[in-house]
This record gives structure tokens, C-alpha cells and sequence, in this order.
């Protein structure tokens, strides 16, 4: 994919970048003056450096000629991320909020090209954990080819937020003749995941470091917009996209049941999960099905594209456990229903609240 | 996955289903009433609703689904009393997750936590010690409850905080013993079960033979099962094998964990720590003698009621609220006269809403709706019959 380049809003020399030379964010961070401008400098400008950003003025601007060169439709969405512990086996806060605001514009069809980023940031905080995580979003936003063109930096009393909190706001462009609609999926319908499930959730929840459990588990955080231009290309029928998120697959299949009025069938022995996370269910009586994920996709596809769809998506190495887990059918509309892997079959409803682990 | 995997082979289940359907439809044969068959814990429960075991047997047999979801007979007072603790200055207040939805007259454990107070999840007593000591300065307060099965967690952190020195940890004690409650359900004269599946996490410690009055003096079959899906079917069959031969024995499914005399570490450190309460009241089911315990007089200082001077106050469960039969399996959770309406997991009403191990919560969640809505109306149909028949 090609790198979007951005246009400068103007030709003013790039300035001097401000450094900061204590070890913590202090609340003078956040006060609006030299120290918060030599913070913004030294950890945000430098990481993220591109033109629009350098200027340092108050909004980014974009040329609408460079934006409907890509399509004819824009997409925007915001999410703010909030996670603990900040940094987890395969990933960390940064390229959670880049890699998730991406995957927000991918699966609705859109080609990401900008994110904003805005920051929360506890007093004590150092300088050094935040250099960090603005260099990995840096990087994540590099290799997805979008740029993080304006931003915002505060910084609250300390035991007001966690550590530090994100939102990233993103900006894509939809291409012609791309329909894609939670409404939109029709009986008969496959329904498909991109890989192994609930990865991130039985990562994160392990990090925590409450069980004393020891797994190689790590998070799936990954920019699925690659993926999904593939599975587009090659299945342009394609009706619906979602990740996968908090919640899990059961929340985005009760979505889909619910919005197109159709039953969904699923099948547990099709569900792709692997041996870890199955492992880590079992013991603390959590169900996989509703584990978050931050790099998984369900997707219903007509079943004349689906074969092709399941190829192209193990193609690509976001995708080579992609699976056919389902169909949409025309009977008990708005229900989903899984098939159990010992022949029984029961009903997979919305989650109240989050899953708690049980007893015993 | 394995030692998991070995357990949930549908050819298997295929072939002990073909066994079940055939001695169900000989021994049912002629009689008014599905066999019934109770499986006392909760662990059971969950594993039947997650498998979907009962859309796979036959109409001739029908599961009860007891008592043993520990989180879903927990008076109303008891939550109260937690609550009153964690308003307590300072005190840190540890639990299991899925106690933490559970009802109390005014709030529930996770709204007290949303309106400030200091309530932590953990995962195992050991880990509320751990707390205790990275905070001398304040009190902690585990809320200890379960049955056999957590108890000798709970008895062995309390040793390890008397070994230590610790003094400013102590347990809110709910544990719950199960022979009283299966002998109170046994006693209750609307019940007409034909057999159990006995707890296996709780017999792993307490071993076979506290069951034995179950096969000698109500003659009913108990087999101690496992919670996988194989387990369940295969003590199912174990069940119907011995009603079919004229039996009445504790059997055991699940020997590959439960020793026929318990665990003796176990029983040795609830034995120290641990001693009955002459009642203790259930949720649904009323008081029940002897089915609860209290800390031992060495281990006062450990105890949060003593420590801190909690008076329970009993709660009358809401007056619409029939878990109570549920519990006792006179009537399935969807015949109760709120389920699903003014009683579901997002505003439970009953006890057997709130976890996933409750046998409402169960039905309504991975239940078969459609299936429940026409039994629900079938019932409705029936409803001024039974009526005359019960008085």
C-alpha cells in the first residue's frame, strides 16, 4: 500500500522541536506552556513527524481533490482506548488505539489515511513509557500508510485516569460501488473469522497478572485493512465486516442476527480457537466466544464468493486461519445457535455485563 | 487438547445416548411423568446448558437442576452484610467475580463498587492474604463462600495468615455444606426424584460415603460425576443402569479425581478452622440446620462478623420470586411466574438469575427461548388443573 503523503498547509520552515529533561510528566505538562510545548514536541511532533503536524496549527487540512481520488464516500470514527496493564504480550496502548481506529474505517470498506490522537496522561507518568508508546504508534500508523496529523495532550492529578489514556479519531475514504451494512446480511449468507480467537482478551486478562497462569499468549493487535482490501478484491459481494472487539464474535453474530433479522448458525467445532486459550477458558470457566479480540474480523459473504473470499483471506498472513464458522438461515430470526462440538446445540445470547469467572 | 477432548467425542456421546433412550423408554414406560433426574451442582449445570445435553436426551427424561450453584443461595441478607462492610472506612473488600452481581435488598457488591467502595476481584483467597500484606495499614476482608469445594482454600489461608502473623485480614464466612441441603431437598415432600449425578469438585474432597443415606435410607441412585460432557452422559446411564436393575448404590463416575474417602489434607485443615452453625439460612429454600459454617474460637480474630460486629438481618426473597421450587426442581426455572419478564440477568429478581451456574440464568442464556415460550404456554393452559390437583 502506498504511503498518503500530505500536503503542508504551508511552506513556513519547520520549527526547532522543544526537549524535555525531567524523567515524569509533571502537571506543568499540562498547563498550556513552554513545558507542555516541549512535551508535545519532543514525545508526539518527533514520533509522528509529518508536515501537516510540524505547523502546529490548530486543525489538520487536506486537499478534498487527494481525498475523492480514492473514493467517493468519507468514513470517520473515534475511539478512545483506556487498557491495563499499558503494555501487554504483543502490543501496547499506542498501537491498540491505532490499529483499532484503522479497523473501525477498514470494515466499513474504508481506505484509512489520517488519525488524529488525543492523550490522558496521570502526573508521574515517565517520560520515557510515553516516548515509547508514541513510537510505536508512530510505527504502527507507518506501516498501515496513515498518518497522525493533530492531536491533543492533558495531564490530570494523579489516581484521575490510569497511567495514560488515547482516543484516535480516523479519517478514510470509502471506494465506489462498496456496500457494506450490519442490515445487509441475507439467509444462506457464510460467516467467516480471519483466524484464532479471543487471543487479545486471554492475553490481557493473564498480563494482569492475577492468575499466576503461565502462557505464551499474546494479543492479536493487528491493522486489518490489508486484509480486508484482499477479501474485497476478491469478494466484492462481500455484505458485512466487523472486528471483533470487546464482547467477542457472539456479540458482532447477536448484532448481525438482530439488524438483518436472520437466525445464525455457527458451528463449535468450526470456531478456530487455539489449545492456550481453549486451556485458559476451561480453568476459569470463561466462554472463548466472548473474549475481546483486536485483530479478528467476522464477515458474511454471499455463498457464491465464499470459497473465494476463504482463499484470499489465507492468502494473507492476517488471515491464514481464516475459517467458514456459519450461515445466516431464514428460520428463528434475530437468534444466534451453536452446534456444540458434542452434538448438542445451544443458544449464544448477548453478554450482560462483563464475564466474570466462576466459583469453581 | 488433551484430557479435554477425550471427554467431548460425539461418537461416543451417540453411543451412550442410543443406552440412555432405550433404558429411559423401558423404565418411563406407562408412567405419567418424565424421569427425573437431579444433578446437585452448579458446575453440572453449567457444563449441561454450555453442551446442550438436555436438547440431545430423550422426552422420556427430564433434568432437575439443584442447589449447587453457591452464588445463587446466598441470602439477600448475607449481601447486605457485604455491603455494610465495605462502607466500613478504609477496608478492602475481596470476592470471587460472580458473587459480585449478586442482588442484596438495596445494591449489589459491583454497585457499591461503582459508588466508591474499595471491592477487588480476586481469584483466590491466597491471593486477598497477598493484599492484606502489601496493605498493613488497612483492613481486607475476603468473602468466603462455597461449598466443600473452596472451603479447604479458605481454611488453609486462614493457617497461613495465623503462621504469618497477619492481623488485618479476616473473612466474611458463607461456606455452605451440601449433605444437609440434599437431605432438606430429599425431606421436601412435593419432590419425586428418580436419581442424582452427585457433585464431583465437592466429593473430591469429601470422598463417596457421606452420600450413602441417599441409596440406603430415601433409596434413590447417586453417581458422582465429572463436568465433562462425557461425564455427565456416562453417569446419566449409570443413574438409569441402577433404577433398571432395582439398585440404589453410590456410584462413583468420576474416580479419576474423587477418592472414595476424600481428600485428608483438606478435610484436616476445614476440620482446624472450620466448625457448624446450628442453621444458616439459603437462599429460596428457607433456614436449613447445620448446612453452614463458622470459624472456630482460635480463629475468631479472622472473622469479619465477630471483628467487626456484623448483625445479620434477614431479608424476605421477593414474594414473586419461586426459586425456591426451582431449586427444589417442582418446577423448571421457565414456569416460574417472572422469568424473562420482570426476572432476567440484567435485572435479576431471584438468585438463579445472577451466574452463569443459576439454573435460570442457564436456561435464559443458552436455554432454547422458542422451546421455553411453548412450554410457558402449555403450562398456562394447564395452570387451573395442577392448581386443583395440589390442593
Amino acid at each position: 500500500m502506498t504511503v498518503v503523503q500530505l500536503t503542508p498547509a504551508s511552506s513556513a520552515p519547520r520549527r526547532q522541536l522543544g526537549r524535555i529533561h525531567v524523567p515524569n510528566v509533571t502537571m506543568a505538562h499540562g498547563g498550556g506552556g513552554k513545558a507542555m510545548r516541549d512535551l508535545i514536541d519532543d514525545v508526539f511532533v518527533a514520533a509522528f513527524d509529518n508536515p501537516a503536524l510540524s505547523t502546529m496549527e490548530d486543525q489538520a487540512r487536506f486537499r478534498l481533490a487527494e481525498l475523492t481520488a480514492h473514493g467517493d464516500r468519507l468514513a470517520m470514527t473515534t475511539d478512545s482506548y483506556v487498557i491495563h496493564p499499558i503494555r501487554f504480550p504483543g502490543g501496547d496502548i499506542g498501537k491498540l488505539a491505532v490499529c483499532g481506529t484503522i479497523n473501525d474505517l477498514a470494515v466499513g470498506g474504508a481506505r484509512p489515511l489520517y488519525l488524529s490522537c488525543a492523550v490522558i496522561i496521570e502526573e508521574g507518568l515517565d517520560v520515557d513509557t510515553l516516548r515509547e508508546i508514541a513510537g510505536s504508534m508512530a510505527r504502527t500508523a507507518a506501516a498501515a500508510g496513515v498518518s497522525i496529523v493533530t492531536g491533543d495532550t492533558k495531564v490530570v492529578d494523579r489516581g484521575a485516569c490510569d497511567k495514560l489514556f488515547i482516543n484516535t479519531t480516523g479519517i478514510g475514504v470509502i471506494r465506489e460501488g462498496i456496500e457494506l451494512g450490519v442490515g445487509r446480511v441475507r439467509p444462506d449468507d457464510v460467516i467467516m473469522v480471519n483466524g484464532l480467537l479471543g487471543d487479545h482478551g486471554a492475553a490481557i486478562l493473564n498480563a494482569r497478572g492475577d492468575m499466576a497462569l503461565s502462557t505464551p499468549l499474546e494479543s492479536d493487535c493487528a491493522a486489518l485493512h490489508g486484509l480486508i482490501g484482499t477479501l474485497l478484491a476478491a469478494a466484492p459481494g462481500t455484505r458485512f465486516l466487523r472486528d471483533a472487539t470487546r464482547g467477542g464474535i457472539a456479540t458482532v453474530l447477536n448484532e448481525i442476527a438482530e439488524a438483518s433479522q436472520v437466525g445464525i448458525l455457527i458451528h463449535e467445532e468450526r470456531t478456530p480457537l487455539r489449545d492456550e486459550v481453549r486451556g485458559f477458558c476451561e480453568i476459569l470457566g470463561l466462554d472463548p466466544l466472548y473474549l475481546a479480540n483486536e485483530g479478528k474480523i467476522v464477515c458474511a459473504v454471499p455463498p457464491d464468493q465464499a470459497e473465494a473470499a476463504l482463499a484470499a483471506m489465507r492468502n494473507h498472513p492476517l488471515g491464514r486461519d481464516s475459517a467458514i464458522i456459519g450461515h445466516a438461515t431464514d428460520g428463528r430470526p434475530g437468534r444466534v445457535v451453536m452446534h456444540t462440538v458434542f452434538g448438542g446445540r445451544r443458544i449464544v445470547d448477548m453478554l450482560v455485563g462483563e464475564q466474570l469467572p466462576r466459583i469453581c | 487438547m488433551r484430557y479435554v477432548d477425550e471427554f467431548r467425542d460425539p461418537e461416543k456421546a451417540r453411543n451412550l445416548l442410543k443406552e440412555i433412550t432405550g433404558l429411559s423408554a423401558r423404565l418411563q414406560s406407562g408412567k405419567a411423568r418424565p424421569l427425573q433426574i437431579m444433578e446437585v451442582c452448579g458446575g453440572h449445570t453449567h457444563a449441561i446448558f454450555r453442551y446442550g445435553i438436555e436438547t440431545m436426551l430423550p422426552d422420556e427424561i427430564e433434568l432437575v437442576h439443584g442447589p449447587g450453584c453457591p452464588v445463587c443461595v446466598l441470602p439477600m441478607g448475607r449481601v447486605d452484610d457485604c455491603v455494610t462492610l465495605t462502607e466500613i472506612p478504609g477496608l478492602i473488600f475481596t470476592t470471587f467475580g460472580d458473587a459480585m452481581r449478586v442482588p442484596g435488598s438495596k445494591k449489589s457488591l459491583l454497585q457499591a463498587r461503582s459508588e466508591g467502595a474499595d471491592v477487588r476481584m480476586v481469584y483466590s483467597p491466597l491471593d486477598s492474604l497477598r493484599i492484606a500484606q502489601e496493605n498493613p495499614d488497612r483492613e481486607v476482608v475476603f468473602f468466603a463462600l462455597g461449598f466443600e469445594t473452596t472451603m479447604p482454600s479458605t481454611a488453609m489461608t486462614v493457617l497461613r495468615a495465623e503462621a504469618e502473623g497477619i492481623t488485618n485480614f479476616s473473612l466474611f464466612c458463607n461456606h455452605i455444606t451440601i449433605i444437609p441441603t440434599v437431605k432438606a431437598i430429599l425431606d421436601s415432600p412435593e419432590l419425586e426424584l428418580d436419581g442424582f449425578l452427585g457433585p464431583g469438585h465437592v466429593s473430591m474432597v469429601i470422598g463417596n460415603a457421606p452420600y450413602d443415606f441417599i441409596a440406603g435410607q430415601y433409596r434413590k441412585p447417586i453417581v458422582v460425576a465429572g463436568f465433562e460432557p462425557l461425564d455427565i452422559l456416562h453417569a446419566l446411564w449409570m443413574v438409569l443402569k441402577q433404577l433398571d436393575e432395582g439398585r440404589s448404590e453410590v456410584e462413583n463416575q468420576y474416580a479419576r479425581v474423587v477418592p472414595k474417602d476424600g481428600n485428608p489434607v483438606a478435610l484436616d485443615a476445614i476440620g482446624k478452622v472450620f466448625e457448624l452453625r446450628e442453621f444458616f439460612e439459603w437462599r429460596g429454600l428457607g433456614s436449613i440446620d447445620h448446612s453452614g459454617v463458622r470459624m472456630r474460637r482460635p480463629y475468631e480474630k479472622y472473622d469479619a462478623e465477630t471483628k467487626f460486629a456484623i448483625r445479620s438481618t434477614r431479608i424476605a426473597d421477593p414474594k414473586s420470586c419461586q426459586c425456591g421450587e426451582v431449586l427444589k426442581g417442582v418446577i423448571k426455572p421457565w414456569e416460574c411466574k417472572v422469568f424473562g419478564t420482570a426476572c432476567t440477568p440484567e435485572t435479576p429478581l431471584g438468585a438463579l438469575m445472577v451466574s452463569s451456574e443459576g439454573a435460570c440464568a442457564a436456561y435464559y442464556q443458552f436455554g432454547d427461548v422458542e422451546k421455553i415460550h411453548a412450554r410457558r404456554a402449555e403450562v398456562k393452559a394447564v395452570e387451573p388443573m395442577m392448581a386443583r390437583t395440589r390442593s
